[in-house]
């Protein structure tokens, strides 16, 4: 009778909105271009979320995703959020995380849900 | 009248309300925990100062889905008076209580020191024993109080005298230096569209004994109990 239920790992990122002003990338910015970064500009600090969910598939995953998004994860007055939905597990989600985990190469294995 | 302090898990401001009302205004006063459902028989709520839930996510972004939220927001919308000091006010914000939100200060740093505020419309629930441009001193204590809304909201509550209280000099004269946050036109504190509910960032109940150095902050309080006792008319 029930629905198959696949488990699903969603990541969220929440940074404020462009024109508001991030007073925490500034201080980064600054940072960065007294260690010699000059080339640097608009850096802006976000949070980022994870989250498994139970869902039927992909679309309702990020429907319940872009839901929880809209009520919790972001104030919608100063920021906004984007997110993507991988399949946990089957090493789908490791290969959804490996571009973005690449470049640290010797934390992955910490930031990995293998 | 009847005063309700609510109370969230990481509250910490809860005792000095609950000491100004009880001890200095000599009124009837009560803890409410989050948990609780109902307002009724209080005249006036009070959301106090902390960091509840560990300001996880956002400030005031868990806070404002605890059970009691539900009868905060009902005790608003029969015009009743609520004020929200410090989380409390960023509690109002996210709830939508009241519009815009509070960023992280300017400069990063937990402000903690007096502040001169220019009383901007003495005719509020909140300020009605204020005269208008009167400067209050104040302290403040909270790492994120940078007033923020979208132009078109700044320009509403500046046309409709909802900005209350604006961060200034000694003298009264609303400048850059005098802002510790950031906060745009230098808003420190704002009333919703009704006049009953009511945030500020700086914190009247600890400024409300002369023992304690400064005494500006009871005004607030007394401005509440005279209008829910009827003295003054101001809720639209």
């Amino acid at each position: 009778m029930a629905t198959m239920m696949t488990t699903w790992k969603a990541r969220v990122y929440v940074t404020l909105k462009p024109g508001v002003l991030d007073p925490q990338g500034r201080a980064v910015e600054n940072a960065l271009k007294v260690l010699g970064f000059a080339e640097v500009g608009d850096v802006r600090v976000g949070k980022y979320i994870e989250v498994g969910l139970e869902a039927p598939d992909r679309e309702a995953a990020l429907a319940r995703v872009a839901e929880m998004g809209r009520r919790l994860f972001a104030n919608p007055v100063i920021e906004q959020f984007r997110y993507d939905v991988t399949e946990a597990g089957a090493g789908a989600a490791g290969a959804g995380v490996a571009g973005a985990t690449g470049a640290t190469g010797a934390t992955g294995g910490a930031t990995g849900d293998s | 009248m009847r005063w309700a302090v609510v109370v969230f898990p990481g509250t910490n401001c809860e005792l000095d309300c609950h000491h100004v009302v009880a001890d200095v205004l000599g009124q009837p006063v009560e803890y409410v925990w989050h948990k609780d459902t109902r307002l009724e028989g209080f005249d006036a709520v009070i959301l106090p100062g902390g960091f509840s839930y560990g300001d996880y996510l956002r400030t005031g972004a868990i806070a404002r889905f605890s059970p009691i939220m539900g009868a905060v927001a009902d005790f608003a919308a029969a015009g009743r008076p609520v004020i929200g000091i410090c989380n409390g006010f960023q509690i109002l914000l996210e709830a939508g209580l009241l519009p815009g939100a509070l960023r992280r200060n300017e400069g990063l740093k937990f402000r903690c020191h007096d502040v001169h505020l220019r009383v901007e419309n003495g005719a509020t629930a909140f300020t009605n024993r204020c005269r208008p441009g009167q400067v209050l001193r104040v302290p403040i204590k909270h790492g994120e109080g940078n007033y923020y809304a979208d132009p078109a909201t700044i320009d509403e509550l500046e046309r409709t005298g909802r900005v209350v209280l604006r961060y200034a000099t000694p003298e009264g004269a609303v400048t850059a230096e005098a802002n510790p946050n950031g906060s745009l036109n230098n808003i420190a504190g704002i009333v919703n569209e009704r006049g009953n509910v009511f945030g500020m960032m700086p914190h009247p109940e600890i400024a409300a004994e002369a023992i304690l150095g400064m005494e500006d902050g009871r005004l607030i309080f007394e401005s509440i109990v005279a209008s829910v006792e009827g003295r003054v008319a101001h809720v639209r």
